[in-house]
């Protein structure tokens, strides 16, 4: 059991490398023009929309990771 | 870097013996005045004495106001604010048995003197790929994070030691990746919360003599999340916290709701007749780490306890690696 819990660890940290790397990609260059002043609220807000989708993505993985590698002890 | 050391090291030694000094006197004015609970993993009726937190804020708040004679740096100022309102939060939640939705809203509040005193960046780095500048978006970061950081020490502090052990390891893990990353005045900040969770750690290791209470793990906790925002090492340090960020999304994803340990009706570790402790099969009980531990079958609470900081030095090697990583695209 300890065993994988050190690989459930390993498994969010390289996760987490991951998800940063999404982040970087896709909301690094991201930008929206032609609104004036309101340019950066817009794209901050459309910014904070994608990165909460991709916080759920990631539990949801993070879930689904957990029920595989800890099946036998939720089950029991 | 070399002005530094004198303010470094005297900030580590009042860290240190204040809390090593005022703990035990402490223990004996909470013991007088009946503020103890039960030690529920002890086979004998045995009350410890808590709050300890006071002892904790006292030793963080006078290491801070020496490092500020020294640096006069708004960053202090925040970070003792914000460690000091999570301090009272925890307190109101140690006199008054309160909901499960108040220290995490209440936490929120004390992020505050981060964003009056502005010292934040907004650019929010990741090992290998770079930054990302999220100018609004981190303001919310700032908030959630000090919730988090502040409930998820309070989640861990689960056994005897565990939350100031865990910590101790967490928080020195996080100055060396501060000094690695060269960001010597947050790192010097940092080392305060290291010293002062193994001074009080001699009182709170099995068998404890003072729990941290919720005063005590808030914080230990909001304090670590301050630096972290501050020292614009968020991803950093969440890593270094990986194992008592694991026991509250085990938790969280089992119970599906923000409620407290007590309430929760099934119990996810009962004793064995020799007092160890036993992983149940309650399936109304909630997944924790301690119940992921115990399933290869019943240890004492210092085994427990010792498996949690071996999880958290692996987390801390982790977090270094990370560091290490952040430079690749600098």
């Amino acid at each position: 059991m300890k065993s994988d819990l050190y690989g459930f660890l390993f498994a969010m940290w390289v996760l987490i490398l991951l998800g940063g790397g999404i982040l970087v990609t896709i909301l690094g260059p991201f930008s929206i023009s032609g609104f004036g002043l309101f340019d950066m609220l817009i794209t901050s807000i459309i910014k904070a929309m994608i990165a909460i989708i991709l916080v759920v993505i990631w539990i949801l993985i993070l879930s689904k990771l957990k029920n595989w590698i800890f099946r036998k002890e939720i089950d029991s | 870097m070399i002005e530094l050391i004198l303010p470094a090291i005297v900030s580590c030694i009042v860290a240190f013996f204040v809390v090593f000094a005022m703990t035990p006197l402490l223990i004996k004015f909470l013991e007088k005045r009946n503020l103890t609970v039960k030690d529920m993993n002890k086979k004998e009726d045995t009350m410890i004495a808590r709050p300890g937190g006071i002892s904790i804020v006292a030793g963080i708040i006078l290491s801070e106001i020496v490092l500020y004679a020294f640096l006069q740096l708004n960053e202090i100022l925040a970070i003792t604010l914000t460690t000091f309102t999570a301090f009272l939060i925890g307190y109101v939640d140690d006199r008054r048995v309160m909901g499960g939705w108040f220290k995490p809203v209440a936490l929120a509040f004390a992020a505050i003197p981060i964003i009056v005193f502005g010292v934040y960046g907004t650019d929010l780095a990741f090992p290998i790929f770079g930054t990302v500048q999220i100018p609004v978006l981190y303001i919310g970061l700032i908030i959630f994070m000090i919730s988090i950081t502040g409930n998820t020490i309070n989640s861990i502090d689960v056994l005897n030691g565990v939350a100031s052990g865990f910590m101790v390891i967490a928080s020195f893990s996080l100055s060396v990746c501060l000094f690695i990353m060269q960001n010597y005045e947050v790192a010097i900040i940092s080392l305060p919360l290291g010293f002062v969770s193994l001074a009080f750690y001699k009182y709170h290791k099995i068998p404890s003599k003072i729990f941290p209470g919720d005063s005590g793990a808030l914080t230990l906790g909001a304090m670590y999340g301050a630096i972290a925002i501050v020292g614009s090492v968020e991803i950093i340090a969440a890593v270094a916290l990986l194992p008592a960020v694991v026991n509250s999304f085990l938790f969280l994803s089992s119970v599906k709701q923000i409620v407290e340990h007590r309430q929760i009706k099934g119990k996810p570790v009962e004793h064995t007749d020799d007092f160890k402790l036993k992983a149940t099969n309650d399936k109304t009980a909630p997944v924790t780490l301690v119940r992921l531990i115990l399933a290869g079958g019943p240890l004492t609470e210092k085994q427990v306890g010792f498996a949690i900081f071996k999880l958290a030095i692996f987390s801390g090697i982790l977090a270094i690696i990370t560091t290490f990583l952040m430079g690749i695209n600098s």
